[in-house]
């Protein structure tokens, strides 16, 4: 008897059928047809197959094996192009690396930016170079987590929504550094009060981020014990994972609320408060997740805001 | 126990009967606010044939309809409150944006740049407006009613033909017109240095709507066109996936 399955691909959209798989082993999973798909469409990589059961349906995973999907002896699946894909760690350093250069652009006062006789000056402002200082660690440290410390889940991201992104973080920097190191830059309405605590609280949610990232992915890291959900730890700063289910997150917020309180600006305000909204929303379907899965969720957790949101 | 039982059924009973009522009171809500705003806009076409008939011009015609012009359009924005908690099953961004552009013109442009009240584009963005919205409510209305006469639905899915582009020329001229005027007077804007490190030019940000309606309008028109061909037409449009 042969205990083979056979897979027919057709293309979601024309239904017309694009491959026919004889002999595959019923033990195969998704990702070993998608390699098979590969080599006979070499411009359709496996990152950028969707393949599912249905037209409209969910796409499969590539771990799901055949066998255990709801198929008879010939599989049929269709097949859509998700367009090109770039990796996380591109994606990040891409979003990353474009405001602290940009930024830089503006504090340096390169040519073309403000009036030809304000080129390459500097601002007699203490707190324009404190700010370009924190803002340039903010980034700085957020390209090394990327490199060294964040463990990615899913593969990838279609360039659009890079595009889409970028076009974002880096026209969002441009417009905050443009008044920031602008020449009529007017310090903020307390003085170096306002700026000192600022820049504390600053420290502070930086620091609380940094070990944040680094307990997720240890939790990440140690498959050892199965899936856990995260937990405070000896340090202080993961604490607050007593009240909420993200606080990188929440200290994010801190960062940019502090950032936005040192510099006086309302441009940073704005760009605070999309990112909170944004923020709450990842926290929300976080939270979410973790209480569906795990029966001993802690009941006093909320999503960001502890107690609150 | 027989009494639970009951109970159990009595409860069913109104659970069922509250989703009924729920639906008439959604339809009666709805009915009543697409005869309002066709009353409304029909109020307003009025308004505007006798003025042009009583004066033979149409320099002042917006003065004399700018309240009532202003108080239907506002209250438009309870259609974006329909779609977003589901009664009306359009997309809450299509008609928040054309919702918003809309006010934008009234409040932001035809009704704080009195200089360019008199000119002819504004009168041509009213007359196409009036003439789309009398069509596209009464369209609702009889929809809702169940009784639609044929030539109801055909205007709706026509006119536009026409009306959308005339009315986006009306539009696109009178922001035009107003530019000279913003400029001058400096309306709406925020110079440095200031206190919150921000700055803002109502005359830039004019030259970019105007942009906008360039990659807008196409969209909002070629969505029409797909309903029509589907609504009069019954063809099924396949939609390009994004």
């Amino acid at each position: 008897m042969d205990l083979h399955l056979k897979v027919e691909v057709l293309d979601a959209k024309t239904r017309e059928q694009l491959c026919f798989l004889d002999k595959v082993e019923p033990h195969s999973t998704i990702g070993d047809i998608k390699s098979l798909f590969y080599k006979l469409y070499p411009r359709w990589y496996p990152a950028r197959q969707s393949l599912t059961l249905d037209p409209k349906g969910k796409f499969l995973r590539d771990e799901e094996i055949l066998q255990s999907l709801p198929v008879g002896t010939t599989a049929t699946m269709y097949f859509k192009d998700l367009g090109p894909q770039l990796g996380w760690t591109t994606v990040f350093f891409a979003e990353n690396i474009g405001p602290l250069l940009i930024y830089l652009l503006f504090y340096f006062r390169v040519p073309y930016i403000y009036s030809d006789r304000c080129a390459f000056t500097s601002s007699p402002h203490k707190v324009v170079t404190m700010a370009c200082v924190c803002h340039t660690f903010h980034y700085l440290k957020r390209l090394i987590e990327t490199i060294f410390v964040h463990r990615f889940s899913h593969g990838s991201m279609p360039l659009r929504t890079i595009v889409k992104n970028c076009l974002y973080y880096w026209g969002f920097s441009a417009w905050l550094a443009y008044y920031i190191n602008h020449p009529l830059y007017t310090p903020p309405s307390y003085g170096e009060v306002q700026v000192h605590y600022a820049m504390v609280i600053f420290a502070i949610c930086e620091m609380g981020n940094f070990s944040i990232h680094l307990s997720l992915s240890h939790l990440r890291g140690d498959r050892s014990r199965g899936r856990r959900f995260p937990a405070p730890s000896k340090n202080p700063f993961t604490w607050l994972f007593f009240f909420v289910s993200c606080p990188n997150h929440t200290y994010e917020v801190g960062t940019w609320v502090s950032f936005s309180i040192m510099t006086q600006c309302l441009p940073v305000a704005v760009f605070t408060v999309l990112g909170f909204i944004q923020m709450t929303v990842w926290a929300k379907g976080k939270h979410r997740a973790y209480v569906r899965e795990f029966k001993d969720y802690p009941a006093v957790r909320v999503a960001i805001i502890p107690l609150i949101l | 126990m027989a009494s639970s039982e009951e109970d159990g059924t009595v409860e069913e009973k109104e659970n069922n009967n509250k989703k009924r009522t729920k639906s008439a009171l959604t339809t009666a809500w709805l009915t009543f606010y697409n005869i309002a705003m066709t009353a409304g806009w029909l109020v307003l076409a009025m308004a505007m044939l006798r003025f042009y008939i009583k004066k033979g011009t149409h320099k002042g015609l917006y003065r004399s309809i700018a309240r009532t012009l202003k108080f239907f359009q506002t209250f438009a924005l309870v259609e974006v409150g329909h779609c977003a908690i589901g009664i009306v099953r359009t997309s809450v961004i299509v008609t928040g944006v054309q919702v918003c552009s809309r006010i934008f013109m009234v409040w932001l442009v035809a009704s704080s740049i009195r200089q360019i009240q008199n000119e002819e584009s504004v009168i041509l963005f009213l007359v196409v407006w009036t003439v789309t919205e009398i069509t596209r409510y009464s369209y609702y209305t009889f929809k809702l009613l169940n009784h639609l006469p044929y030539f109801v639905k055909w205007a709706r899915y026509n006119f536009f033909i026409v009306l959308y582009p005339l009315g986006v020329i009306g539009e696109l001229l009178s922001i035009y017109a107003a530019l000279p005027f913003v400029r001058r007077s400096g309306m709406y804007s925020m110079r440095l240095p200031n206190k919150y490190n921000v700055s803002f030019d109502y005359y830039y940000c004019l030259i970019i709507v105007m942009l906008s309606y360039i990659p807008l309008f196409p969209q909002l028109y070629f969505h029409m066109l797909r309903q029509r061909r589907r609504v009069l037409h019954g063809e099924v449009i396949v939609e390009k996936d994004d």
